[in-house]
């Protein structure tokens, strides 16, 4: 594998750019691996990486039905942060932040993580209420996360609009200085490559067609479009499409699916300098170091699995974000775009073993999980090595749904009363 | 006039010229011109500057595709819109345009140092570098990266137009108004069937309007084009609407339309909207959006005056310019041979016909001959020259795939084909799928999800009689599907130009194609060779091709691009293109302004402000008001000079010690009846109601399925079947959702019905000692004494002669009665209340108030106190819960092993060692404030207040065990101290109740 960096890439330039090699090898399947991962996004891809590095397990295949990096890793806002309310996620969230933040060398890829800070406006008494309530709570979890007036939140994101005539005039904000936005596709490639370098089969264009279980019940392999393939343990990572993965093992997941939409605009030169989101006024935006203003909100009301979300929702998307940045509304919408999203009743992940032994599911992570990519690799990894979670995973079990254990962020966030 | 312009040649108005601005010069042109034709008749052809290498580019083409010629448009103060495409942008008396992306100035662009630098510049570049030192990133490289990226500028101030939304129902939806749109709405139309043609340019006729020498049905084609379209506008059931895109395709033929109106109008109409976003809901859809010209890929294919051929021609004939006086044509598709013959045949000395393939028609030869055109078949173009404009081509003939000696040939422009393909944008976004088609060397539509029909060269079918005939054969379809009965007419074409072709990848060339600046995305600045890379590098998706790139990601959409790269990107991997597949085409088809989408969800249109009957009183009597959920509710009531806290304090004094009135009408009511209603609320509630006598209230507790406090409030049993429910004024939509999804799905077999009445009574809360005494003389039908009207009673009766519903509750913990009386007496009510109220020094107050009131008594407010994750025995509530009862919505979770454990977080008061100290809501509570970070946190402050009555500050909290820490110490870390707290009771107030009984 070529190094990448100025010197190679100057080199490469003066020869026409024929000595780099491929990035990730294109295999076909062995017989059987040691672990076998379902779902070639950043999460899957990032296991199989965090396996090899870290736990010394490099004969693993990763089976991606479609493209690898071409499912909600391709397909979000990039938006990342860690100021959550519970100390699971606060802890999960940035054990993630803190690996960002040492990603792109560690890959040796430019994964462009920028931290250009994460502004949550509060627009009610409720939401200061809750915006305090966060911002206390990070705090004293050593979380980076302060408030800010109208005017402070105006000066940070100058297109915002503070007007006291809004239908809901901005009362202040949390700003997550340590938050921002990364290049998703980057993140999936930057894995795969390191990964594939150290062993890892990524196996594309491979679905899953059912998953074999011994008589005692532990999994044993799976079928599927390129044949059976065996495995001594099998993560499945496959986002919108994870209950019906697991279905094939007799379990049945607490799962939702549901379109989320995204948008962006035509570029234009530097014009927003950070992110901001607004859960009232109900969008949130950022701009993309190629120009784009990069749009999303909440999701279509109704489950599918369709890549294709409903034109009224963009609507409400873009008559939110005139109403927080007027100046916005001659912008043109440039692209829009769905993805599968997974949601659990408590809105929090599932890194978790599962009731059938050798079996490890990654999912659940609503419309929020690239923020989680390096961590939740991280983490599922360890929870695959060792059979057992890693500290900061282990709250996010299956079984929390049925003791009532619940980690329930968007509960916290609560409803204006 | 210019060389360049054409007097005998187009559809503008030759006599009426208009005048513009391009970068602040003059710019004459002619009314039905665009900003593109009226610079290319000035003989302009520079009109912008590429994304990454900055390469100066003209126009490539005549339409929306166009990825090169973007411009800003400025009509007045807060009327700038970028990346306007000025080949569709219509000029106007006064408009002003201006070039982007580059500095100091169009021709002189600094930025243009990057095209030196291309080889550096190559796919991804940008992953494989800029990574150290780590600290370089955000600081350094990618403010320059963004810096250079972006096309235009933002627009800077609010957007002083506004923009309109409508829907419609149609039988027929038909997209595209081209020969075979209007063959199809022809059919359809005479059916009888609602039919809605849709077309984005500013007149209908497609390649009609470029074709004027084709004869239709016996006349010149624009005669029959006129006529045709005089017979459609004269039916009663058939609507047109131009400059209008289609664009996106939405699941069960939902297709958004945007039409401009007022983008190309000298003076705006008053009060006109700009633009219309158009939903339609059509039993059928018929596409005939007709194809896009490709352009051939090549060393240089890029400089300002190398333009696409069909899109020359179109330049002629429908606005009389010659883009060159002495142009050059590359082809490998007979299309750009009628090109060149048009051009030739209005003054263009064509230099040359440089055809890649090695035979064509004998006809097209001898035509070109016939004009004195040199033609060259089996030759390749292998560079070209010019900084601002294109000065000369390299030519070489093919020896096979080799490229021989090269020749030198001078032009002013260089037009271009490469075939066509068909525009399957919208047929793509419902996700029907396509396949590739070796003859006409192009994808087709295959599989439909959706009910709709594709004609004419969407479907391959080149030239207009055989889109005329297709057209109508898809009307007569659609119409058919419709349910409805028609025929299509015949309309016989002469002197038709169909033409076939050859589909290729990069042209062959004699130097080094991992050199070559062979443009594919223009935009982008993406060259095969990027492409190659990526497949080298291991992209083997078309999708990764794409986001490696960047191809087809342009402002274009990829209508230049995608089918190119496809092409090089099939050749790279040796695969056939139905291998590889093409990517998903998103909508929308051209870029379109979020200002259409917001419509008139603008301002104060954002979203509905509900106000009470009172509303206006307390707007005129000075209210401080606050948004809760949709409603605005007046917060408080501040006398000059007052601040909140002095306001809220001063209204708490008088409820306390006098008389309080509130407006109440904010929260949610539901009316439940029904001979099954006292079992439907046994279900839906936690409490009993069986027992519940009439003309009595309860406290009523909600959960949801999760066995977590979910909304809460009075109410009141009217009848053995009818029950007056409150509910939060947040909830109510809510709970009246569940209560029916419940009803309807999970008990149809119960006879409830369900009423929201929410803005049917106006409530107003009187509390306080004099209470009574104000109400008292004005209640008739009901005993007010404490005996025959105890606390917790309601009761139908009249209050000021209107009627009312009057309950005798307490949210303050003072004698307290709510009457709710008809909306529209709610200001009287009121009135009446507020003159009479005078003598006990009555005293309006707000939901601050409110919230100081009843904290200091220790009730909750759900969503504040309780966040989704409190149970009834976490809130202190298990008496709310029926022990005896079987089942409620909820109960089961509450059994669930962790919802039982020990060290729940529980509500419980909290009261600052400082008595002053008013502890902020949200803050975090820990045993031991000097533990190092990740503290242990045990729960958080819901409500804090200063309480006037009790002359200190009052808190609730949910900590872990708390009923269990009753006197204990706790402290809550601000930054820069530690506060310390004593747990305590939720109630701080008449822990008797005394008050309640007065």
């Amino acid at each position: 594998m070529r190094n990448f960096n100025a010197f190679t890439l100057a080199r490469e330039a003066l020869r026409g750019h024929k000595g780099w090699g491929k990035q990730w090898r294109s295999p076909e399947p062995k017989k059987s691996y040691d672990v076998i991962i379902i779902g070639a996004g950043g999460h899957g891809l990032g296991t199989a990486y965090y396996l090899a590095k870290e736990h010394g397990i490099t004969n693993v295949a990763v089976l991606e039905k479609g493209w690898l990096g071409g499912g909600n890793t391709g397909r979000n806002t990039t938006i990342i942060r860690s100021n959550y309310l519970y100390d699971e996620s606060a802890g999960l969230y940035d054990h993630s932040v803190k690996l960002w933040e040492t990603l792109s060398e560690e890959l040796n890829y430019n994964v462009m993580f920028s931290q250009r800070g994460v502004m949550m406006l509060a627009h009610n008494v409720h939401d200061v209420q809750s915006a305090q309530r966060h911002i206390h709570a990070n705090r004293l979890n050593g979380v980076d996360n302060e408030w800010l007036t109208p005017q402070q939140a105006k000066d940070y994101c100058p297109p915002l609009s503070i007007s006291k005539s809004a239908r809901y005039p901005v009362m202040g904000a949390a700003l997550q200085r340590r938050g921002g936005v990364a290049r998703h596709d980057a993140v999936a490639w930057g894995f795969a490559r390191q990964a594939s370098a150290m062993g890892v089969d990524i196996i594309q264009n491979c679905e899953v067609i059912s998953i074999d279980r011994a008589p005692s019940g532990e999994v044993t392999g799976v079928q599927t479009t390129k044949g059976p393939i065996g495995a001594k343990k099998v993560g499945v990572v496959a986002a919108g499409h994870t209950s019906v993965l697991m279905e094939m093992a007799g379990v049945r997941m607490p799962l939702e699916s549901y379109p989320l939409q995204a948008l962006v605009s035509e570029p234009v030169k530097p014009v927003f300098p950070c992110v901001v989101m607004s859960n009232a006024v109900h969008a949130y935006i950022s701009q993309s170091d190629k120009g784009e203003l990069v749009i999303g909100a909440g999701t279509d009301s109704y489950l599918s699995y369709s890549q294709t979300g409903s034109m009224h929702i963009l609507q409400h998307t873009l008559d939110a974000i005139i109403e927080l940045y007027p100046m916005f509304s001659r912008m043109k919408m440039l692209r829009t775009w769905g993805g599968i999203v997974d949601v659990t009743p408590d809105r929090s992940p599932i890194l978790a073993k599962t009731p059938v032994p050798n079996l490890y599911v990654n999912c659940g992570w609503g419309t929020g999980g690239f923020k989680a990519t390096p961590g939740s690799a991280n983490v599922f990894a360890h929870t695959i090595a060792r059979d057992e979670p890693h500290k900061i995973n282990a709250g996010f079990t299956l079984e929390r749904f049925r003791t009532g254990r619940l980690i329930d962020e968007a509960a916290a966030a609560a409803v204006a009363h | 006039m210019s060389a360049y312009r054409v007097e005998s040649h187009g559809r503008i108005k030759h006599h009426q010229p208009v005048s513009f601005t391009f970068d602040g010069e003059t710019v004459e042109g002619r009314e039905g011109d665009t900003v593109a034709s009226a610079l290319l008749a000035n003989g302009k052809h520079l009109m912008g500057r590429s994304f990454k290498y900055h390469r100066p580019r003209g126009a490539i083409a005549a339409g929306s595709e166009e990825p090169n010629a973007l411009i800003g448009t400025t009509r007045s103060e807060g009327r700038f819109e970028p990346n306007t495409r000025a080949t569709v942008q219509e000029i106007y008396p006064g408009l002003k345009t201006e070039s982007q992306n580059s500095y100091p100035s169009l021709k002189y662009d600094i930025g243009a140092i990057n095209d030196r630098l291309y080889m550096l510049f190559s796919a991804g570049f940008y992953y494989k570098t800029f990574m150290w030192p780590r600290s370089f990133w955000d600081k350094v490289y990618e403010p320059f990266i963004r810096r250079a990226a972006g096309l235009g500028v933002s627009p800077t101030v609010e957007d002083p137009d506004h923009y309109a939304s409508r829907y419609l129902h149609c039988d027929i939806l038909i997209v595209g108004a081209g020969p075979a749109g209007i063959a199809a709405a022809l059919a359809a139309g005479k059916s009888g069937a609602k039919v809605l043609l849709a077309d984005e340019g500013a007149e209908m006729g497609g390649s009609v309007l470029s074709e004027p020498g084709v004869n239709i049905d016996g006349c010149s084609a624009w005669n029959w084009l006129e006529a045709r379209l005089d017979e459609l506008r004269g039916m009663e059931n058939v609507t047109l609407m131009t400059r209008t895109t289609a664009i996106g395709y939405y699941h069960q033929n939902m297709v958004g339309l945007c039409q401009k109106l007022t983008d190309h109008l000298t003076t705006l109409p008053e009060g006109a909207p700009r633009e219309r976003l158009w939903r339609i809901r059509a039993n059928q859809v018929i596409l005939t959006q007709g194809a896009l010209e490709k352009p051939l890929v090549f060393h240089e294919n890029d400089r300002p005056g190398v333009m696409l051929a069909g899109s020359a021609q179109t330049y002629l004939n429908r606005y009389g310019v010659l883009v060159g006086r002495r142009p050059v044509v590359v082809t490998s598709h007979d299309s750009a041979w009628y090109a060149a013959f048009d051009l030739a045949d209005a003054g263009a000395e064509v230099q040359a016909i440089v055809d890649l393939r090695d035979k064509v028609q004998s006809e097209l030869s001898d035509e070109a001959t016939k004009r004195g055109i040199r033609v060259l078949t089996s030759h390749t173009v292998t560079g070209t020259s010019g900084r601002l404009r294109i000065k000369s081509i390299r030519i070489n003939p093919l020896r096979g795939s080799k490229a021989g000696r090269a020749e030198t040939v001078n032009c002013d422009a260089l037009l271009m084909s490469g075939g066509w393909t068909p525009s399957l944008h919208l047929f793509s976004h419902t996700k029907g799928t396509l396949r590739w088609e070796d003859d006409t060397k192009a994808y087709l539509p295959d599989q439909k999800a959706e009910a709709c029909h594709i004609a004419g060269a969407g479907r391959g079918l080149w030239g207009i009689g055989k889109a005329l005939t297709d057209g109508g054969e898809a009307g007569v379809a659609a119409a058919t599907a419709a349910g409805f009965t028609t025929i299509a007419e015949a309309y016989p074409v002469e002197n038709d130009r169909e033409g076939t072709g050859i589909s290729l990848r990069e042209l062959p060339t004699d130097r080094s194609p991992g050199k070559a600046k062979a443009f594919i995305d223009f935009q982008n600045d993406v060259t095969a060779k990027d492409i190659r890379l990526a497949v080298s590098e291991g992209m083997h998706s078309i999708e990764h091709v794409k986001r490696y790139t960047t191809n087809g990601m342009a402002t274009d959409q990829g209508k230049m691009s995608n089918m190119n790269g496809l092409n090089i990107a099939a050749d790279a991997l040796g695969k056939p293109q139905t291998e590889v597949g093409l990517t998903t085409f998103r909508p929308p088809y051209t870029p379109t302004t979020f200002g259409a989408f917001a419509g008139y969800h603008k301002g104060s249109h954002f979203e509905v402000t509900r106000k009470t009957p009172i509303d206006d009183w307390a707007e005129e009597n000075g209210a401080a008001f606050e948004p809760v959920a949709l409603w605005r509710r007046a917060w408080y009531f501040p006398k000059p000079g007052e601040d909140l806290h002095a306001a809220v304090a001063r209204e708490c004094r008088a409820t306390r010690e006098s008389l309080g009135i509130f407006d109440a009408s904010t929260l949610g009511k539901i009316e439940v009846s029904g001979p099954d209603a006292v079992e439907f609320m046994n279900r839906m509630y936690t409490n009993p109601w069986t027992k519940l006598g009439v003309s009595r209230c309860r406290y009523g507790l909600l959960l949801g399925e999760d066995g977590y406090i979910l909304d809460d409030g009075v109410i009141g049993r009217l009848s053995d079947d009818k029950f007056h429910v409150t509910t939060t004024t947040g909830g109510a939509a809510r709970v009246l959702n569940m209560m029916e999804d419940y009803l309807q799905t999970e008990w149809p077999d119960l006879k409830v019905w369900l009423t929201s009445t929410t803005e049917q009574w106006a409530t107003i809360a009187l509390n306080g000692p004099n209470a009574r005494n104000l109400l008292e003389p004005f209640v008739e039908g009901q005993d007010m004494s404490d005996e025959a009207f105890p606390h917790m009673s309601v009761s139908q009766c009249t209050v000021a002669g209107f009627p009312a519903r009057l309950f005798r509750i307490s949210f303050t913990g003072e004698l307290g009665f709510e009457v709710n009386v008809p909306a529209r007496y709610g200001r009287a009510l009121w009135e009446n209340l507020w003159e009479a109220g005078q003598q006990y020094d009555v005293c309006p107050y707000g939901t601050e108030t409110m919230h100081v009131l009843r904290a200091e008594k220790g009730f909750i407010i759900v969503g504040q106190d309780t966040d989704g994750t409190v149970t009834p025995d976490d809130a202190g509530m298990s008496w709310a819960v029926g022990k005896k009862k079987t089942d409620f919505v909820g109960m089961r979770s509450l059994s669930r092993p962790d919802i039982a454990a020990p060290g729940r977080k529980q509500l419980v008061g909290l009261l600052t060692r400082d008595s002053k100290t008013v502890l902020d809501e949200g803050a975090q509570i820990v045993a031991d404030p000097k533990q190092p970070k990740p503290m242990k946190m045990l729960g958080h402050v819901t409500s804090s207040y200063w309480s006037e009555t009790l002359g200190r500050s009052v808190a609730l909290a949910v900590v872990q065990g708390g009923r269990d820490r009753m006197g204990d110490s706790l402290y809550v870390p601000m930054p820069g101290k530690d506060v310390e707290v004593e747990v305590t009771g939720t109630v701080f107030y008449d822990p008797e109740n005394a008050r309640l009984k007065l």
